[in-house]
């Protein structure tokens, strides 16, 4: 098994095209453990798709992604479904549109994962849930269904879903884009926690503050590349690239 | 012109007895429908698995491309050249729930890709493989959608079902021809023909509606 400096994710040479259009034009990055790291660029900018081939629902043509040593696709060739689902158990996903599942109460949302496919009791795993949803701050909200929470709340119960499988790194994709203003720094708090407690995390996201006070390392994509990367007091202040500073310029004059 | 039921009251138990082959008929081909309709609506979801996507569209065109009497002809007299001798009873169901299969098969389809695109990208993040992720994800949520054209589809079977008189099932239909043709009674008998389908077809009606609104009430509908 691989040792602690190993990177969690381990990406080389990534590339996408959907049909004519390429979206990742060949991306190299690791990811080590307990780092956060922010993506941020203008949209279409490719961040999403980068972060969504980092858990195979992307398949890149071209490059390799490995997750905790383990190859998740090759040139091409993704892992066969069986080990694919496995290795997908390692990497949580929280998406913009939260996508609970709306039939199932949010206790059952938390525990569907760990019940079928980690093979826990009901009892096991509705303890962890209760744990977890404590965590996000929604103990009440155990029996409530997705359709009465508030997009805050709903987002943090994905949050706890996907915690829930104990994964190695969350993956989080505008988590806070489809949000009233005022529920976004619920959602904020929540990851900031996460960040403390060492969890690897990636995230595209537009809010820079989150960026400023909780990334590792900052990543500006455009034009499906990694244009500039870097700590980010020294990417907000200190640019070295004119389309990084054009579009955080644009960026900030509405925050 | 007088009317004259009483044709009708005499042969009363034996349309009962017609209606109840009528709801066994029905109910038989139902449940065959369903199932050739899930596992075909699950197969013309992804056109990339042609075979699989190519049978089940022959099967669903050359269904719905033809009338369901000419289908029940080719299993009850034209199966036989083969020395392929089913019950009459069977034809009858086999052909009404292959018939009903097709359409089924497009609200089963219909239904699942309205679910949103996310349900499954969430379910197979966290690790359900496509199986598990359409089994508790997708088709708990598709089934609500599915209840009201299912239930036009099923009203739809009831009356289609009056067509298997013709491989001499004695159901509803059968039975009103038989007294028809000892007592040329033709209008008061099909009036009373009528009169039974409908109160079948009424009664599945309201249970499905009871069914609905069930399904709301426990919020599983918005």
């Amino acid at each position: 098994m691989s040792d602690t400096t190993d990177p969690i994710v381990r990406i080389r040479g990534l590339r996408k095209a959907f049909g004519e259009h390429v979206v990742l034009s060949g991306i190299d990055w690791d990811v080590a453990a307990s780092q956060v790291v922010v993506v941020i660029g203008p949209s279409g900018s490719g961040k999403s798709t980068f972060l969504r081939c980092c858990n195979g629902l992307e398949r890149p043509e071209g490059g390799r992604v490995e997750i905790c040593g383990r190859t998740l696709v090759d040139e091409g060739v993704m892992l066969p479904e069986p080990e694919l689902n496995r290795l997908r158990q390692e990497v949580g996903m929280v998406f913009q549109a939260f996508n609970l599942f709306p039939h199932l109460s949010v206790l059952d949302n938390i525990t569907i994962g760990p019940r079928k496919l980690r093979g826990l009791s009901r009892a096991d795993a509705e303890a962890a849930a209760r744990a977890l949803l404590e965590k996000v701050g929604l103990t009440q909200k155990a029996d409530a269904m997705p359709a009465s929470l508030s997009g805050g709340q709903k987002q943090r119960v994905a949050i706890a879903r996907a915690l829930a499988m104990q994964p190695r790194v969350m993956l989080f994709d505008e988590p806070t884009s489809a949000l009233d203003p005022e529920l976004v720094d619920e959602v904020l708090q929540v990851m900031k926690l996460l960040a403390a407690d060492g969890m690897t995390m990636m995230v595209v996201t537009h809010e820079m503050g989150f960026a400023r006070e909780v990334a590792d390392v900052v990543l500006v994509m455009d034009g499906g590349g990694i244009i500039e990367a870097g700590p980010p007091d020294v990417i907000f202040s200190q640019p070295t690239q004119e389309r990084t500073r054009s579009f955080l310029q644009a960026v900030l004059k509405n925050q | 012109m007088e009317l004259d039921f009483s044709p009708v009251w005499a042969g009363f138990p034996a349309l009962l007895h017609g209606a109840l082959v009528t709801i066994e008929v029905t109910a038989a081909s139902l449940l065959l429908g369903a199932l050739l309709g899930l596992l075909v609506g699950i197969g013309r979801l992804n056109p990339k698995r042609r075979l699989i996507y190519g049978i089940c569209t022959v099967y669903v065109g050359a269904i719905r491309g033809t009338p369901l009497l000419v289908q029940l002809f080719l299993l009850f007299f034209g199966l036989p050249q083969f020395n392929i001798l089913l019950p009459a009873f069977l034809c009858g169901m086999l052909g009404l729930g292959i018939y009903s299969g097709a359409y089924v098969s497009e609200i089963v389809r219909g239904a699942i890709q309205s679910v949103d695109r996310g349900q499954m990208e969430a379910a197979r993040s966290i690790g359900m493989s496509y199986a598990q992720a359409m089994r508790s994800i997708i088709l708990p949520q598709a089934f609500v959608r599915m209840i009201p054209p299912l239930g036009n589809e099923f009203i739809a079977l009831i009356k289609n079902s009056a067509l298997v008189s013709l491989l001499t099932i004695h159901d509803l239909m059968h039975e009103g021809q038989k007294i028809i043709s000892v007592s040329y009674r033709s209008l008061e008998v099909y009036l009373a023909v009528a009169a039974i389908y409908f109160v079948l077809t009424g009664a599945t009606t309201l249970l499905l509606r009871h069914v609905e609104q069930r399904l709301r009430a426990g919020g599983m509908v918005q």
